[in-house]
C-alpha cells in the first residue's frame, strides 16, 4: 500500500506538461516518417522492412554531410535521395529478381546496417546544434514543431497530387488488384518500384530530421521503424474513421497519419512518465500496434461467428422445448 | 483483325501434372467478326484467350494483331490492343477505387501514364453519360468504391471499362457464368449492345450452348485443344442445340459429356 502511494506522489504531473511539446515534435517527425509507411503499407500492400535502414541511413547521410561543412538543405536532399536508392534495392529485388517483398526489404534492410556503419565510420556520430547550422532542434523545441509540420504539410500536398495523377492511380490499382492493372497495360514491376523508391525516400528525409533533432545519427535509431510507422497508421486510420465515419478523404487521411504518429509518442511520453523502464518500450509498442491491428479482425469475427451461431440455435431449442412442454 | 496461327501450349511439361492445353489452335476473326466460343471444361477455352491476353508466353505459333505478331509481347504491352472481362466480377475492377477512378484508368489503356490528373473534369461528364445509357443508375454513384457494388454492376463496369478504349480484340471470359440468370442476361444483352454499336471483334468463351448459338456471327467449339467446329453466317443463324450436339458427336468420335453445357439454359 504504501508502496503505490510513494510510486503516486513520486509522479509530478508538471513534468507531464512539460514534456508534451517534446513528444508532439518526435511524433511530427516520425508522421513523416509513417507517411512513407502508408504508401506501401496501405497503398501498395507491401509490408515493406526496408525503412528499418532507411530511417538510420538518413540520419546517418545528414549526420555525416553536415560535419562534412555540406549546407543542411543539401543534406537533407542527399538523404532523400539516398532513401530512394535504397527503397530502389528492394523494388528490384523483388521485381527483378522475384524475392517475396518481406524478405527483400530484410535484406535491405541488414544490407543497409552495414552501409550505414560504412557511412559513419562509428555506430554513433554526434552533430549537436552548438557546432553546427541545423534546421531543427530539440534545444528550440517550437521552432522544430513548426518546422516539422511545414514539411509534413508538403509532403501531404505532394502525395495528394501525386496519388491523384495517372502515375499515382497506377500504383493504388497496382496494390489493390495486380492482375486488372496487368490487363489495363500497367506495368506493375515499375509502379512497384517508384512506391518504394518514394516511400524509402520520405523515411530517409524523417531519419534526417530525427538525427538533426536529436543531435546525433546512431546505427540504431531505425530499429523498429516499422512497427512505429505502422502504428502511426493504424491509429491515424482507426481515430479518422471513428471521426469521419469511413468518409475521410485522401488528404484527411494523410493528416491523420501524423496525428497518429503525435498521439503515439503522447502515449509513449504517458508510459514513461508512468515511470516504465525505457527497456520496455518497444515491448509496448509491439503489444500496442498487436491490439490495433487485432481489433478490426476480432470485430469482424464477433459479427461472424460459428460460436454466435451455435449460441442463437441452442436458445432456439430452448424456446422450442418450452412450447413442447406448454 | 485477330490471327491465331498454329498454337501451342503444354502446362508442367515432363511431369506428372502435364496438360497439353493448346494443341495445335489455328483462327482468324476478322474486323467486327462476334465470335462464341464452347466446349467442356478443360477443352482449351479460356488457355486460348489466356494466350491471345498474354498471361504466359506460349510454346509455339503466333498470334497477330491487325497483322503484328504480338506473342513476344509481355501482358501489360498486350493489353493495349485488348479488352478482357473476367469470369470473376472482382477480378476486372480495383475495389477500393471510384467507379469514375477505375474507368479513368481504363481509359488509358496502352498509353504512357504522365503526371496529368488520373481523371479529368470532361472524363467525368463523358462516363456519366455512358453509365446512364446502362441504366443501373450507377451514373448517381461515380464516386462510390467499386467494392460497395454487386457482381453484376461490377461486371458492367468491368464492361464498360474493358471498352471505354476501342479495343482491337474484346475477350469475354464466362464472363456471366458468376452471375444469377437475370443479371446474367442484362450484362449479356449489354455485351451485345456494346459490340454491335461498336462494331468491336470479339471473342466471347460461355457455357451456355443457347447463349452462343443466340449472339455474334460466328461460333467455334474447342475440345482437347483444339478447335473442332466453326461455324458461321447463315449457317449460324439456323442452329439448333441438338445441332451442336449431333455436330459434336460427329466431330469428337464420343457423346458430350458435360452437364453444365447440357443444362444452362
Amino acid at each position: 500500500m504504501s508502496g503505490i502511494i510513494s510510486y503516486f506522489s513520486s509522479l509530478n504531473p508538471s513534468a507531464l506538461f512539460a514534456q508534451l511539446p517534446g513528444n508532439i515534435a518526435q511524433g511530427v517527425i516520425w508522421g513523416i516518417m509513417a507517411l512513407g509507411v502508408f504508401i506501401t503499407f496501405k497503398l501498395l500492400d507491401f509490408a515493406d522492412l526496408t525503412v528499418d535502414g532507411s530511417f538510420a541511413t538518413g540520419g546517418a547521410v545528414t549526420a555525416v554531410l553536415i560535419i562534412a561543412g555540406v549546407p543542411v538543405w543539401a543534406a537533407i536532399l542527399i538523404s532523400l535521395v539516398a532513401g530512394i536508392l535504397a527503397g530502389l534495392v528492394t523494388g528490384l529485388l523483388h521485381t527483378l529478381l522475384g524475392i517475396p517483398g518481406i524478405l527483400a526489404g530484410i535484406l535491405t534492410q541488414i544490407a543497409l546496417y552495414s552501409i550505414n556503419l560504412n557511412i559513419m565510420g562509428k555506430s554513433n556520430v554526434p552533430v549537436s546544434y552548438r557546432n553546427y547550422p541545423l534546421l531543427i532542434s530539440a534545444s528550440k523545441i517550437n521552432l522544430a514543431i513548426l518546422i516539422g509540420l511545414i514539411f509534413a504539410a508538403v509532403i501531404i500536398i505532394f502525395m495528394y497530387w501525386y496519388f491523384g495523377t495517372e502515375q499515382g492511380s497506377s500504383i493504388r490499382s497496382t496494390g489493390s488488384n495486380p492482375a486488372m492493372s496487368k490487363a489495363q497495360g500497367i506495368n506493375i514491376n515499375v509502379t512497384k518500384v517508384i512506391a518504394l523508391a518514394l516511400s524509402n525516400g520520405l523515411v530517409a528525409l524523417a531519419g534526417s530530421l530525427c538525427a538533426q533533432y536529436q543531435g546525433f545519427a546512431d546505427i540504431n535509431m531505425g530499429r523498429g521503424a516499422i512497427v512505429i510507422g505502422l502504428a502511426a497508421v493504424i491509429i491515424g486510420m482507426v481515430i479518422g474513421e471513428a471521426i469521419f465515419k469511413k468518409g475521410m478523404n485522401f488528404a484527411v487521411r494523410l493528416i491523420f497519419v501524423v496525428i497518429g504518429a503525435i498521439l503515439y509518442y503522447i502515449a509513449m511520453g504517458l508510459v514513461l512518465w508512468l515511470k516504465m523502464p525505457t527497456d520496455d518500450t518497444k515491448l509496448f509498442t509491439a503489444v500496442v500496434v498487436a491490439v490495433f491491428l487485432a481489433i478490426p479482425y476480432l470485430q469482424e469475427r464477433k459479427r461472424n461467428s460459428f460460436k454466435k451461431v451455435a449460441k442463437a440455435n441452442a436458445k432456439k431449442l430452448l424456446i422450442g422445448e418450452g412450447g413442447k412442454d406448454a | 483483325m485477330l490471327e491465331i496461327i498454329d498454337v501451342y501450349k503444354t502446362f508442367n511439361k515432363g511431369t506428372v501434372n502435364e496438360k497439353k492445353a493448346l494443341q495445335g489452335v489455328s483462327l482468324k476473326l476478322e474486323d467486327g467478326d462476334f465470335c462464341t466460343v464452347i466446349g467442356g471444361n478443360g477443352a482449351g477455352k479460356s488457355t486460348m484467350l489466356n494466350a491471345i491476353a498474354g498471361v504466359w508466353p506460349v510454346d509455339e505459333g503466333a498470334i497477330c494483331i491487325d497483322g503484328k505478331d504480338i506473342s513476344a509481347l509481355p501482358e501489360y504491352k498486350r493489353a493495349k490492343y485488348l479488352g478482357r472481362v473476367f469470369q470473376d466480377p472482382r477480378m476486372g475492377t480495383v475495389a477500393d477505387m471510384e467507379i469514375v477512378e477505375n474507368l479513368a484508368i481504363a481509359a488509358r489503356r496502352g498509353q504512357r501514364r504522365g503526371l496529368r490528373w488520373g481523371v479529368t473534369k470532361a472524363e467525368r461528364e463523358q462516363y456519366r453519360e455512358m453509365l446512364a445509357e446502362f441504366d443501373l443508375g450507377l451514373e448517381e454513384r461515380m464516386t462510390t468504391k467499386v467494392g460497395l457494388l454487386s457482381g453484376g454492376q461490377r461486371q458492367a463496369i468491368t464492361l464498360l471499362m474493358a471498352t471505354v478504349k476501342k479495343p482491337q480484340v474484346l475477350l469475354l471470359d464466362e464472363h456471366t457464368a458468376a452471375l444469377d440468370p437475370k443479371t446474367a442476361a442484362k450484362v449479356l444483352e449489354l455485351s451485345d449492345k456494346i459490340i454491335r454499336e461498336h462494331n468491336l471483334t470479339a471473342l466471347m468463351v460461355t457455357h451456355n450452348m443457347k447463349d452462343a448459338i443466340k449472339h455474334g456471327n460466328r461460333l467455334i467449339m474447342m475440345n482437347e485443344g483444339k478447335i473442332i467446329l466453326d461455324i458461321r453466317g447463315e449457317e449460324k443463324k439456323a442452329l439448333t442445340v441438338n445441332d451442336l450436339l449431333g455436330k459434336f458427336e460427329e466431330v469428337a468420335g464420343e457423346k458430350l459429356e458435360n452437364d453444365r453445357m447440357l443444362l444452362a439454359d
